[in-house]
């Protein structure tokens, strides 16, 4: 008899899990480390900070989330 | 533990318990285990807010005004969001950060390069490897103030070392350049420093990754005739990556707030070519004492370290996951 090794589908919609949204917030601190400290464009410099605190702020929140 | 050791401990317990006043142990009694636990965390907690939340809930707060700290009866206006906005538009700062991405960058990349190399040799176990190990640890002992009071005689043009073995490698006069002096040399001499200082604890990491991996795997890439190489790309380095990647964090953590090493080796100079962003802070906050000025900037820095710990600390349950 064959088991099934799959895990059993998560209920919760894509942007409620934690594992997806803690990536996306880990990419988005890592853009916005990367805007601060660019050589190329002031705008991206400028928008660094915004786009820092959204993805630590979102890792915050999405921490408490549902595996 | 010994009956008899146990019995001297079970006195001695006693006996403190005799010298407590009755009514403070009759107190103690009447309180759940919740609440001693409490009571016996609350100095620590107590200290933590005092030189921790306190002063990082004042600076939030300043950094929405225009105080100066050398103008303490100048009357203090709340201007909102205008230091951020000053700050993020100024491109003064801009370029302190690109000399901090310099620092933070160029130290990352060779500092893994030689802890890993370093870890890499280390780890074949030769003869007097562990004499060699201590004597690679030795940099990183050192105190900071010490590496940047030591390095800038090294770098002197006419009586240091470093020149001299430039010259004797290149031929190149070692007085004809200074290492901290010169506009192009200088961001590399931060680079230089820290890398010697800091390349061993990458090592260290690096050499727990390497130890971690069981022997199993190259026995078993041994007997399907995996030539060294391909073992190198298939067994160590994906598994060494996490630790790897705990200390690349951790450097670019530690070195993004690097003050002490470059403060002593180059005051952020000649003019600003190394100028990092906790220099550019210092000097914001205690030469021109723009303080709500040099408060939002410090939010802005520790809004960036928070964001990579959160990410060092994720790459930390991966690899305690192991």
């Amino acid at each position: 008899m064959s088991r099934n090794n799959t895990r059993p589908r998560s209920s919760w919609p894509l942007f409620l899990r934690r594992g997806p949204m803690e990536i996306v917030a880990t990419v988005l601190i890592a853009l916005g480390v990367f805007m601060l400290m660019q050589p190329f464009w002031i705008t991206l410099y400028t928008y660094s900070l915004v786009t820092t605190l959204a993805g630590t702020v979102m890792y915050i929140i999405v921490t408490k989330f549902p595996e | 533990m010994t009956d008899q050791s146990s019995t001297r401990m079970n006195t001695a317990a006693d006996g403190v318990a005799k010298l407590t006043p009755e009514p403070l142990a009759r107190r103690m009694r009447s309180l759940s285990d919740r609440a001693i636990a409490w009571l016996f965390i609350s100095p620590t907690i107590i200290l933590l807010l005092a030189i921790n939340i306190f002063p990082l809930i004042w600076t939030i707060q300043l950094s929405f005004t225009n105080y100066a700290a050398n103008r303490p009866n100048r009357p203090v206006k709340d201007i909102g969001l205008r230091n951020y906005e000053r700050i993020l538009n100024d491109t003064d700062i801009w370029l302190a950060m690109q000399a901090t991405a310099h620092f933070v960058i160029w130290t990352i990349v060779l500092q893994t390069l030689i802890g890993f190399t370093l870890a890499y040799l280390i780890d074949r176990k030769f003869r007097g490897h562990a004499f060699w190990t201590t004597l690679i640890l030795l940099p990183m002992m050192l105190s900071p103030a010490v590496v940047g009071n030591f390095w800038r005689f090294l770098y002197q043009p006419q009586i240091g070392l470093f020149n001299y073995i430039i010259s004797f490698f290149t031929g190149i006069p070692p007085s004809s350049f200074v290492m901290t002096g010169s506009v192009n040399l200088a961001p590399w001499s931060i680079v230089i420093v820290d890398t010697w200082m800091w390349s061993p604890y990458v090592m260290l990491i690096c050499l727990a990754g390497l130890r971690s991996i069981p022997d199993y795997l190259y026995e078993a890439a041994e007997v399907d005739r995996a030539s060294p190489w391909r073992q190198f790309w298939s067994i160590t380095l994906p598994l060494a990556m996490p630790f790897i990647m705990l200390a690349v964090l951790f450097r670019g953590i530690e070195n993004f707030k690097m003050f002490d090493m470059v403060n002593l080796l180059t005051g952020g100079g000649p003019g600003s070519t190394t100028e990092v962003a906790s220099i550019t802070l210092k000097r914001e906050a205690f030469e021109k004492w723009r303080t709500g000025y040099s408060s939002a900037f410090a939010i802005i820095l520790f809004v960036t370290v928070f964001g990579l710990a959160n990410i060092y600390v994720k790459a930390l349950n991966r690899v305690k996951q192991r």
